[in-house]
Order: structure tokens, then C-alpha cells, then sequence
């Protein structure tokens, strides 16, 4: 999960779009409107998620690890809290030999190889050369590294927990496999321009916690601003693809998944989960209103379900005292015509799990009634996943990784937009109506045609 | 432990190697793995799950699945030789029809309707409980049948395992020798009561179980592998609740509400490093040391049409019935039966059941009998096994009496009235007519064992590898026409209480015939037992001949009882696979003593 | 080796991000060796093949059709109560399936030799499609010899004569060929084109289904179970939809 490259054109200058070669996949229909810049994702081409297991090592881990005095122990913990093999494994690759593609909407960049091989990997590098990258965002050559790696977040860790990160990488197979290069247009080629990007972004800051708050909100507080790097996606960035300060946690997207905001508001937001069903959902990819999948359930699968109880509470905790909009009535005029087709679809062919009165079966088809993401603004989530279909994170505490299945070839653009309208309006929920054409636009990636 | 396999190369050996991935395939890797031996499953079909596979998107298709066989195993590729008698030339089954074996991920375990039963304390016995209570003279010379060697009460804990596993809908007639009220009161006795309860009932069965109490029987809800709400499993998995959709018996369930290896093992036991699962894997034969006393692993055809040999220190066949049986004579284990002497194990006491049905047509009551689930139904067992007496009928067994609510599919479910013509206007009008307003009862009978009912390999044909098909040799006799018509009377006798205008009573008649539907039940031909001259497998499902070599499934059953078998079956692979990890992995050899 | 097989057991892969180049496609039954993982791809299903979408007959000479069209007319006549199979598009149902995998004996052995069995054996004949093109010519030859025209030029009563003559048995054709089991295999596959679903090219509009109340394609009947008796609400539905979904 990293950071936008988009609007470094911006700031590197006018005249490259023009000039750009590089084959970039089209600007994402922006939805029901904002700016919504794609960010950087791993690229997975099988989508072949492993049944849960231990990707990181052999046996799950200790709650206890997360305080541990063994830095490896702790350093692993840290390693899974900070999701690092998400992006640093390329499915089907050795654990953190890195060669994943990352895609950004101006080209591809591929992450490093972490392991401690001695040519290809982090081997050689020292520990100030480590904590370097990781707070200064700059690499053992001097060179700075781009956003995708999310150093604004991880310069919030203190010295101490980089280091068990590093003593733990120090201690996974290492693996000589060498770092495809980058396939980015110029200027982003030269890691230079990073340098007028972090001298507007980016202040190296460790977290300092605020003695006004309890000991359980400054953890989740430092969990979510620095290892999990949470507003990497859950922030919306501005037109020069940084986060903006001024509103964190308001949702954002990447790779066309609408990433929920955070913040407690009633319709669209976190305001109907209880601390309880936040831990629940993060530990389980499950919990009364939704189930995880897309690119949080690769987070949920790879890091949160692996993280304590205790640092989960947190989290949520944390969670919690975001501000939130309060109740919004429905503004939204519905097209009768569309919601009679819409409904018929939906009698016919959703109602056999998620219900004829949209309650689903919470933590196996979960709910319509309600959802945050899918009366999003923007329907691209709620689009994709009728066209391509989607599974649920299997997690050890959830393993059956129960999947919604494909409509692209039995569907065609109105009648997916028709039913994708009906949900969003029906049972209290409340989102602008969908287009045949936004479904147009998703279907050439994310399904054929129809049959 | 490395278990690549690369041109040329064969994979490395493991502890236990399954033939065959379906339910007993997927219950014996989740045992043994879980026990700690590294296990390989080959399974000749492709992988499957639920949502690319048999999606609520496109499941609902009665000609695909049913009528064009799409989860079924393909006969051109391989199929069986039959005949009535053994006088008689045996030809290619050219076409499923009376059985409907399946192929790939899950076998079977994907397109069943989760009937969940337990057999009665007397069918693990029924040769000696018939003996005892009727005498040589009710059994007549032909009939072959035996005691398994294992009793219920030895199986009880198993039978709980699975029906825990599969999250069976229904209720305890019998609950630790105290008999409840609205169970079967006929059942063994069970620890404790089952996962869920009873599903919702329709209109048929609602209809068939009232007047079932008037005329004195004891009605109670089928138990059902389909959910009667959600569930989730000891494994952690969870399955949906039904929404009665009708297409499940014969089909996939997409929306996870069926209990199928893939809803109640698969995720968990994929997950696991030391299991192995390689689809598209057909195996040739079990391969013995030269003394033949010893399986060394099993030869296999992969994917490349490659010959491979995977080593293994336990060979478990878990392929259907016919197949385990066919493997067993083509690999040499266990001398070949010999229906002239007597002679032999192996192909011996093939069985099946034996099926009949009652149309109760109305004409003010709508049914609508398209709502259904695979084990959706009202039951009486009155009939069954030795609840009865059967003094003077001239038979011995019995079997269920039930409406089971599957799903009247219309290609299949259009029954008439007697005498309506087969095709034109009149049969028009008569399908028209009583499509929503008929309740079919069916009944579910045994078969006995027979000295001429038996499986061996076809002197003339052969399977698309070249290796001979098996030859099926199976005809009812008198016991099961006497207990079919028996049934079919009784359920006549519940019809005629039901108040409709009309009822028509269906009765098996004639020779077995292959090509109607009539169940997958297929039972014998590598029998377990307690003499090794009358029996392949000793009562752990272990080889008499190869130790090493174990056969749970049906083709252990020495005669068939008048249940659905996946209860009984699971049940001796859980015993099969505790007898493999607590006793065989100690001390490898026979665990029964000759 | 091991290296692969430290990666397989190990590997780490994304949830749901699928490529850009996904598309739905049916499901490839290709060999897997499976470890550690469960496969799942977004946008695949095994759904339905689509029937050759172009009017008239694929498989049927004009002779054959005419046959077919007049058997199939008989067998599931047009009448006071509606549509028949004529009418619902049951010969194109039956030439697209004989076109296709059925019709060319797949899920059929057709290993020789092939002698003629008992009744109880079953079929021991040839692919779906042979038994059409071999014996539709014998039954016309047939109902010449005995009613003086082809079938399908026989007034409606001729028709349903030769018809039941098949059906008994009673009609001895010439040639190797079996008119009983031919018979019997016509009306199975009429009865299968008026109740399939229509993407089939038979029971054109569900008039099928809509003659005996069969809701088709539905998968949820939970707030239906416990209404005993009453009449079921909703109207039939294909696979691929019903006229509703259009917004209009």
C-alpha cells in the first residue's frame, strides 16, 4: 500500500505529459465526483490468495511479541504491523525478495529486495543506512526513494522498533534476486525531483505521544500513523498527491477500490462500528456490518489478523475519537425506472445471500442495509465487485474465504448500473444513482462482456 | 519436504498417499494431516469451488447439470460393463443413468443432497441378528450377507464427528437410550443432539407426515447436510443457511449452504504445509513389493500424460466404490471372487438399493414442490432394517418411507396421472394440471447381498489408458422385490390417508435396469469383516492381503442397508483414519491378527 | 527445486487485485498441484455456453428439420392451453444440441463393438447426432411405405399414427437403426427444449415453465417455505433475466 506518484507530473513539470511514452492505464473514472487520484498497488496477476497460514514464519504470532525484549521477536511483529510483505513479496516469490510491480498511474515501480542477501538485498546495509530509508526516506546511494515505499509514515517509529525490523530481516532465507528497474516517464525517472516533493511534504518526525491522551490511544495512535501507515489510503491526497493535513481519514482510493474513510461519520463512515467490531474486523476480516476483501483484505490477511488483541483494541480506540459527520438525510432523487429494474435484478439474483431485506447474513454475506462502502460516493467498489466478483480475507479466526461470484458476462452495463442504484438507495441507504456508462468504463478492466 | 514435481522426476515420498479426493478423500487428509503425516491426495478431475464452479450466477440449470452431466464423472473416458446375470454378455454403461458418481474436487461430495443418516445398531450386525431372530431358512443359500466387524457403538463418536462437521439440521430420536419425542425412535442411540435444528418444511412433506401419525407411524424430519440457519464448523469454517432453492440435489451449492468437502475442509486443510493436493492425477494402479505383501506407493498418470509414482508409506484408496474395487483387482490385492466356488474377496457382495414412489395428486392444494433442498422431507422409519417383524413376509431388511422435498426440476418432475399418455395433448393437459398440486412419496429400500451379484474385470472392453473396465454383474432377487412392494404398499397406505383424488403407486418391477436414475448408492465389492476368506478388509478397513493398503468407502459395506450410505461411510473413514494414526504409524502391519 | 517449493508453501498474494487484462472466462480444467493455497481468480465463472445465436438450423438438413419440426409438433401440441414445443422453439433447442457436445456423444462411451443389449442395458447406439441423421430417414421411409408421404407431409392424425407406431415398436424400420429408442430419445429431448432454460433456444418466453407454474432459474424461496398452499408470487425467470430488468 504506498504512496501516489500521480501528481508529481505537476510538480515536475507541465511539459512531460505531453511527452510521457510511458503506456499508462486510464485515469479512473472519478465516480460521484472529488478528486480521486489512484494510488500505488501491488499488481497481482493470479489473485490466488493463499488459504491463511503464516506467510512470515512457520507459527503465528505471540501477542506478546509485540512488547517483546527479543528484537527478532518484536521486529517480526513490527515487520507484520507495518504490512512489509504485501508490497516486498511478489506473489509466488520468495518472501521479501521484493520484484512486486507496484502500479501508479504514470508507470510501474518494482520493491526492493529486503532480504539480507549481500548483492540484491539489504544485506550489507548498515543500521543507519536501514533507518535512513525508513526515516528519511533516503536510500543507502544517497538517492531518495519514492512515496510508494511510505517512509512519511514510517519515520513516525523510534530508532528502536526499526531496528527489530531490521534484526528480524536479518534472519529470513535471503534470496539473491535483483530489482527489476523502475518503468517511470522523465522526470519521475530521477529521484531528484523527490527532493522538492519532500521539502513540501515530508518533516522527519518521530511520534511524540500527547500526555493528554491514555496510554491505549497514543498506541493506536503511533500504530496507525506510523507501521500501518493507514492514511497512505484512508487519506485523500491533493492535487500534488500528498496527504492533506487538514483532513485525515476521509477515505480515499487506489487501484479502484474506494479506501472507507476512518472518520465517525453516519453513512459512509466508521460512526455504526463499535470499538469491538473494529478489532473484530481487523483481526477476523469479519465483523456485523462488512467483510473484508479487495486490497484491505490483502491488509487484513498480511497484517492486522497477525497483530495482538491488545494493539487491535488500540487501534480502535484510536479510531474512535476521529470527528465524523453526524446523520445525513437521503438526498439523493432516485429514477423510478431505474429502481423498479434495479429491484427486479436484485429479487432475482442477490437476494439468495445478501436478502430480500438487505440484512445478508452478518460475517459470512454481509449486510447492504447500511454499508459504508457502498454508499460511498463513488461506486466504483460496489461496480467492480458485482463485474469481477470478490472474496472475502480468509483469516485464521475466519478461514473460509466465502466469494461473491462474477456478473460481467450475465449483466449487462444498465442493468449492473440499474441494481448497483437499487442498493444504494434501498433500506435507508442513500448514494447517487450509477451509470451505465461508469459501468462501461470498469467492465473493459474488471470483466468482459455480456454473454 | 519437497514435493515439486519436474520432468522426469518423481515427487518425493510421503507418509500417506489418497486416491481419489472427494468427502472420504477430504476426511482422511484432515485427519491425517492433522495427526501430523505429510499426505498427497491425486484426484483424476480438476479443482472446483464455489464460486467460479457453481455460482447462484448459473447453477440453476436443470439440462446442464442434470440432463448433459456437468459435475459428473465421464463415461466416455472410463465407465463399466453390465449385465443382469452372469450368463449374460456384460455391455457398456454408454451413458449414466441408475447412478451418478461424480468427478473432480469434492467427488460426489459437491453434487449430493446431504442426506446425513446413521445405519441401525442391527445392520453392523445382520447376519447374526437375522440368523438369531428368523433363522437359515429367512437368509435362503444364495444370500451372502455378514457382520461388519464394527459395531454402532464403536462408530457412534464418528458418525458425531461428521454430522458436526457438515452441520446436519435435525432432531435426536434417541438420545443416550432415551427415546424423544418427534426424532426416529427407531435410531441408535446418539451422544448428543444434532448441530442444528430441523429445516423448515414445506407443503408435501408437512402433508405426508400428518397423515403418516394418523395411521400410526413416526414421522420426523430428514436429517440434512443443508443448513437450517448458519453455521459454522469445529474446523472454523461456516456455511449459509438455505434458501431452499430446489437445485441441489444433482448440482453444486452456491451460496455454501450444502455441506460439501469444499464448504467444511477444504479451506482449512489446503491451508496446512503438509498436505498436497494435485488435480488432473489419474492413478493406474497401487504398486506392491515382489512378494506382493507390501504397497510401495502408487503409479499415476499426470497431467502430461506423463507416468509418475508417487512413493508412500500408506496407501488410501478413496475413489468412488467401483473404482477402489477395480484399483484392488488391477493392482492384485486380495484374490478375485469367484461366484462359481464361492472363492475370493474382492468384487465380492457388490450391492445397491432399491427404490420405489407413490404420486398423491390433488386438486385443491397447491404444493408448489419446485421449493426444495437436497434432504428437505418428513420420514418414517417404521419400515426399515428389523423395526418390523418380519415373520412370514418372505423377506428380510426394509428402508425409509419419505416425501424429500428435492426440488421438482420440471424435465425430470412432471408426473401424471395412471393411464395419461406419454406425449400430445392429453399428457399436456395432465403435467399442466398436477405439476403444483402432486406429492411424490418415495421409499428407499435395502439390498442384500448375493452369491451372484458381483464385480470383477471385463474380458472385453477397456478404458481410454487401455486397462480392462469393470464388469458389473447385478440383478434385485426375490428378497428385494418382496421388500420393495412391501414398502411400496406402505407408503400406499399413508398416500390414501393424505386425501388427494387420486394415487399412483410406482413400483419397482422387473430386472435392475442401468438406465433410470435411481441412487449413487453402489455399495460391496471389497467388503470389510472379520474372516479374511469372506472379506478384503479387515474391520479397520486395512488389506487383509496388503496392510498397508487401506479402503474406506462403500465398497466395505457387506450388504447395503435402507439408508443413504455418506453417513456410514464418513463415519468408517474417521474410524479408518484414528486406526492409521494411533495404531498403523506405531507398529506398521495388520492391526488384526489371523 | 527448493527454492519453488519454499516459495509455493510461502507466497504471499493480494486478496482480490486483479490485473488489468482480467476477463471473465470459463474455468480452464487444468492440472493444479495445490499447497497452501486455495485458488480463486476474480472475473472467472463457469458459466453457460452460448448457443450459435444465428436464425435457422445449424445441424438439420431442411428434411430433417421439416421431420423434427412436425414430430415435436405432435408430441407437445400447440392448444387450448397454449404454446406448444413448435411454438417454444424446440427443434432449434434440439439442433443446437446435437451441434454441440451432446449431440457429438459427449458424457456418451461409444466404444465397439457395440451388439444390441438387453432393454436393461441401456444405450448401445451411436452419438445423439447419428441417431438423428441415420434414423430420420427410415421413419420417413416408413410412413411412406405405410400412410404414402414423409411425416412431416401426413395430416396431424397420420402423424401421431407413425408416432405411436415408434413408440410401441410397432414400426419395423429399415436399416440399423432402433425406432423405439429413437422415439424415446425425441420425446426426451422435446420434453428437454419446452422446460430448459431458454438460453437453450427452447421454451421460448418460459412458456414452458409458464404452463405448469415453475418459477425457473430462482435461488431463494426462504419467504416461501411456510406459506402452505398459497399460490408462489413471484413470475418465472431465466438465467439471463426477465423482462423487468430492462428499465424502462
Amino acid at each position: 500500500m504506498g504512496r501516489p506518484l500521480a501528481t508529481l507530473i505537476v510538480i515536475a513539470g507541465m511539459s512531460v505529459l505531453g511527452g510521457a511514452a510511458v503506456t499508462a492505464p486510464p485515469a479512473p473514472d472519478p465516480g460521484g465526483g472529488g478528486l480521486a487520484i489512484p494510488r500505488a498497488t501491488a499488481q497481482n496477476p493470479t489473485a490466488d490468495l493463499p488459504s491463511w497460514g503464516a506467510p512470515t514464519n512457520a507459527e503465528p504470532v505471540a501477542a506478546a511479541d509485540a512488547a517483546s525484549s527479543d528484537p527478532v521477536a518484536r521486529g517480526r511483529y513490527l515487520v507484520d504491523a507495518g504490512d512489509c510483505m504485501a508490497c516486498h513479496t511478489n506473489p509466488g516469490g520468495a518472501p521479501f525478495a521484493g520484484a512486486r510491480p507496484i502500479s501508479t498511474p504514470f508507470g510501474v515501480i518494482f520493491s526492493s529486495n529486503i532480504t539480507p542477501d549481500l548483492k540484491t538485498g539489504i544485506g550489507s546495509w548498515s543500521a543507519d543506512q536501514f533507518y535512513k530509508a525508513l526515516h528519511h526516506g533516503v536510500r543507502r546511494d544517497g538517492a531518495r526513494l519514492y512515496p510508494a515505499f511510505p517512509y512519511p509514515h514510517f519515520t513516525h517509529m523510534p530508532r528502536a522498533d526499526v531496528e527489530a525490523m531490521r534484526a528480524y530481516l536479518a534472519t529470513v532465507p535471503p534470496i539473491e534476486q535483483a530489482t527489476p528497474p523502475n518503468r517511470l516517464p522523465f522526470p519521475l525517472n530521477i529521484r531528484f525531483v523527490m527532493r522538492i516533493w519532500n521539502a513540501l511534504y515530508f518533516r522527519s518526525d518521530t511520534f511524540q505521544p500527547d500526555p493528554a491522551r491514555s496510554p491505549e490511544w497514543n498506541r493506536g495512535a503511533y500504530l496507525v500513523q506510523g507501521p500501518g501507515h493507514c492514511g497512505a489510503c484512508h487519506t485523500p491526497t491533493n492535487l500534488l498527491g500528498a496527504e492533506t493535513s487538514n483532513r485525515p481519514f476521509e477515505g480515499g482510493k487506489l487501484d479502484d477500490w474506494v479506501a472507507l474513510k476512518l472518520t465517525n461519520d453516519q453513512r459512509d463512515g466508521l460512526a455504526n462500528w463499535s470499538q469491538a467490531e473494529i478489532v473484530d474486523y481487523l483481526r477476523t476480516g469479519r465483523n456485523a456490518h462488512t467483510t473484508a476483501s479487495g486490497s484491505m483484505g490483502e491488509v487484513v490477511y498480511a497484517s492486522t489478523s497477525r497483530m495482538s488483541d491488545r494493539d487491535l483494541r488500540a487501534i480502535a480506540t484510536y479510531l474512535k475519537v476521529l470527528p465524523g459527520a453526524g446523520p445525513t438525510a437521503a438526498t439523493t432523487t432516485p429514477d423510478v425506472a431505474t429502481l423498479r429494474a434495479g429491484e427486479a435484478i436484485y429479487v432475482d439474483t442477490c437476494t439468495a445471500c445478501h436478502r430480500a431485506d438487505g440484512e445478508g447474513s452478518p460475517r459470512l454475506f454481509p449486510p447492504l442495509k447500511g454499508d459504508a462502502a457502498l454508499q460511498s460516493k463513488d461506486p466504483t467498489t460496489v461496480v467492480r465487485i458485482i463485474l469481477a466478483g470478490a472474496r472475502s480475507v480468509p483469516t485464521p479466526g475466519k478461514p473460509t474465504p466465502i466469494a461473491m461470484p462474477s456478473f460481467a458476462w450475465k449483466l449487462d452495463d444498465q442493468e449492473i448500473a440499474s441494481v448497483a442504484t437499487y442498493v444504494r438507495e434501498s433500506w435507508g441507504n442513500a448514494a447517487p444513482a450509477v451509470s451505465a456508462t461508469q459501468v462501461a468504463r470498469l467492465r473493459g478492466k474488471y470483466g468482459g462482456p455480456k454473454d | 519436504m519437497d514435493q515439486e514435481l519436474s520432468v522426469a522426476q518423481d515427487p518425493a515420498p510421503v507418509d500417506a498417499v489418497l486416491v481419489g479426493f472427494g468427502w472420504t478423500g477430504a476426511i482422511m487428509a484432515e485427519a491425517l494431516t492433522a495427526a501430523g503425516l505429510n499426505v498427497v491426495a491425486l484426484e483424476r478431475g480438476g479443482w472446483r469451488d464455489t464460486p467460479a464452479d457453481f455460482a447462484t450466477t448459473f447453477d440453476q440449470d436443470e439440462l446442464r447439470y442434470f440432463w448433459r452431466h456437468r459435475l459428473f464423472q465421464n463415461v466416455a473416458h472410463e465407465t463399466l460393463t453390465f449385465r443382469n446375470k452372469p450368463d449374460q454378455v456384460a455391455l457398456p454403461m454408454r451413458r449414466l443413468g441408475s447412478f451418478l458418481p461424480g468427478s473432480g474436487v469434492g467427488g460426489g461430495g459437491v453434487h449430493w443432497n446431504g442426506q446425513v443418516w446413521r445405519f441401525l445398531p442391527s445392520d453392523f450386525i445382520a447376519r447374526s441378528h437375522n440368523l438369531s431372530r428368523y433363522g437359515q431358512a429367512a437368509l435362503g443359500p444364495e444370500m451372502t450377507i455378514q457382520d461388519y466387524g464394527v459395531t454402532y457403538a464403536e462408530l457412534e463418536p464418528y458418525y458425531d464427528r461428521f454430522e458436526y462437521l457438515c452441520g446436519v439440521s435435525g432432531r435426536a430420536g434417541n438420545l443416550g437410550g432415551v427415546v424423544q419425542a418427534g426424532g426416529n425412535p427407531f435410531e441408535g442411540p446418539r451422544s448428543r443432539e444434532y448441530p442444528n435444528p430441523p429445516m423448515e418444511m414445506t407443503y408435501g412433506p408437512t402433508l405426508f407426515a400428518d397423515a403418516a401419525a394418523r395411521v400410526g407411524l413416526h414421522p420426523f424430519p430428514h436429517p440434512s447436510a443443508n443448513m437450517s440457519r448458519a453455521y459454522t464448523n469445529p474446523l472454523g469454517l461456516q456455511l449459509g443457511p438455505c434458501t431452499y432453492c430446489g437445485f441441489c440435489e444433482k448440482f453444486g451449492c452456491g451460496n455454501y449452504s450444502k455441506a460439501s468437502p469444499q464448504t467444511t475442509i477444504l479451506p482449512v486443510l489446503l491451508a496446512r504445509p503438509n498436505f498436497t493436493l494435485r488435480t488432473g492425477c489419474e492413478v493406474l494402479k497401487v504398486e506392491l513389493t515382489a512378494d506382493g505383501k507390501h504397497a510401495t506407493g502408487v503409479s499415476y498418470r499426470d497431467e502430461t500424460g506423463a507416468a509418475r509414482f508417487q512413493a508412500a508409506g500408506v496407501v488410501v484408496l478413496a475413489a468412488f466404490i467401483l473404482e477402489n474395487v477395480r484399483l484392488m483387482l488391477l493392482s492384485g490385492i486380495g484374490k478375485p471372487y469367484d461366484p462359481r466356488t464361492g472363492d475370493g474377496v474382492i468384487g465380492r457382495n457388490y450391492a445397491y438399493q432399491v427404490t420405489s414412489s407413490v404420486n398423491v395428486f390433488y386438486d385443491d392444494k397447491l404444493i408448489n414442490p419446485f421449493i426444495g433442498a437436497g434432504s428437505l422431507g418428513m420420514i418414517v422409519d417404521d419400515f426399515n432394517g428389523d423395526n418390523f417383524d418380519h415373520a412370514g413376509k418372505g423377506f428380510i431388511g426394509g428402508g425409509y418411507i419419505g416425501v424429500v422435498n428435492t426440488g421438482a426440476r420440471p424435465i425430470e418432475s412432471h408426473p401424471t396421472p395412471d393411464k395419461t399418455p406419454a406425449w400430445g395433448s392429453a399428457w399436456k393437459r395432465a403435467v399442466a394440471a398436477n405439476y403444483l398440486k402432486t406429492v411424490s412419496i418415495a421409499t428407499h429400500g435395502a439390498v442384500m447381498s448375493h452369491r451372484n451379484n458381483y464385480l470383477d474385470l471385463d474380458p472385453t472392453y477397456r478404458d481410454t489408458l487401455g486397462r480392462p473396465m469393470l464388469r458389473m454383474t447385478f440383478d434385485f432377487t426375490d428378497n428385494e422385490h418382496r421388500m420393495s412392494d412391501f414398502l411400496t404398499e406402505r407408503a400406499g397406505d399413508v398416500a390414501r390417508a393424505m386425501g388427494g383424488r387420486e394415487v399412483r403407486l410406482n413400483k419397482r418391477t422387473g430386472d435392475y435396469d442401468i438406465v433410470p436414475y435411481q441412487t449413487t448408492h453402489n455399495t460391496g465389492g471389497a467388503i470389510m469383516g472379520n474372516d479374511p476368506k469372506t472379506s478384503a478388509l479387515n474391520r479397520f478397513l486395512q488389506s487383509w492381503d496388503v496392510p498397508n493398503v487401506f479402503a474406506p468407502g462403500a465398497n466395505a459395506f457387506p450388504q447395503n442397508a435402507g439408508y443413504n450410505p455418506a453417513g456410514t461411510v464418513a463415519a468408517l473413514t474417521y474410524w479408518c483414519a484414528e486406526a492409521i494414526t494411533t495404531s498403523f504409524m506405531k507398529s506398521p502391519g495388520p492391526l488384526v491378527q489371523t | 527445486m527448493r527454492h519453488v517449493a519454499i516459495t509455493r508453501r510461502l507466497a504471499v498474494a493480494s486478496a482480490a487485485a486483479i490485473s488489468a487484462t482480467a476477463a471473465v472466462s470459463p474455468r480452464p480444467t487444468a492440472a493444479e498441484t495445490l499447497n497452501r493455497r486455495l485458488p480463486w481468480a476474480a472475473g472467472t465463472a463457469d458459466r453457460p455456453e452460448q448457443i450459435d445465436a444465428r436464425p435457422g438450423y445449424v445441424f438439420f438438413a431442411p428434411d430433417e428439420a421439416a421431420f423434427v419440426e412436425a414430430a415435436v409438433a405432435r408430441l407437445i401440441p400447440a392448444d387450448e392451453l397454449g404454446p406448444g414445443a413448435l411454438e417454444a422453439g424446440v427443434p432449434r433447442f434440439i439442433d443446437r444440441q446435437l451441434a454441440g457436445p451432446y449431440g457429438q456423444g459427449d458424457h456418451f462411451n461409444l466404444q465397439r463393438p457395440m451388439p444390441k443389449g438387453t432393454a436393461t442395458q441401456g444405450w448401445q447406439m451411436g452419438a445423439p447426432a447419428e441417431v438423428y441423421r441415420a434414423t430420420i430417414p427410415q421413419v420417413n421411409r416408413w410412413a411412406a411405405d405405410a400412410k404414402g408421404k414423409p411425416v412431416a407431409e401426413l395430416v396431424a392424425a397420420d402423424q401421431d399414427a407413425v408416432l405411436k407406431a415408434l413408440e410401441s415398436g410397432a414400426a419395423q424400420l429399415k436399416g440399423a437403426v432402433d425406432g423405439q429408442a429413437f422415439f424415446k430419445l425425441l420425446l426426451q429431448n422435446t420434453i428437454e427444449g419446452f422446460f430448459a432454460d431458454p438460453i437453450y433456444g427452447g421454451n421460448r418466453d418460459m412458456v414452458g415453465w409458464r404452463l405448469i407454474g415453475f418459477p425457473g432459474a430462482r435461488y431463494d424461496y426462504r419467504d416461501a417455505v411456510a406459506r402452505h398452499g398459497e399460490p408462489y408470487p413471484l413470475p418465472p425467470v431465466s438465467l439471463m433475466g426477465r423482462r423487468e430488468w430492462t428499465r424502462s
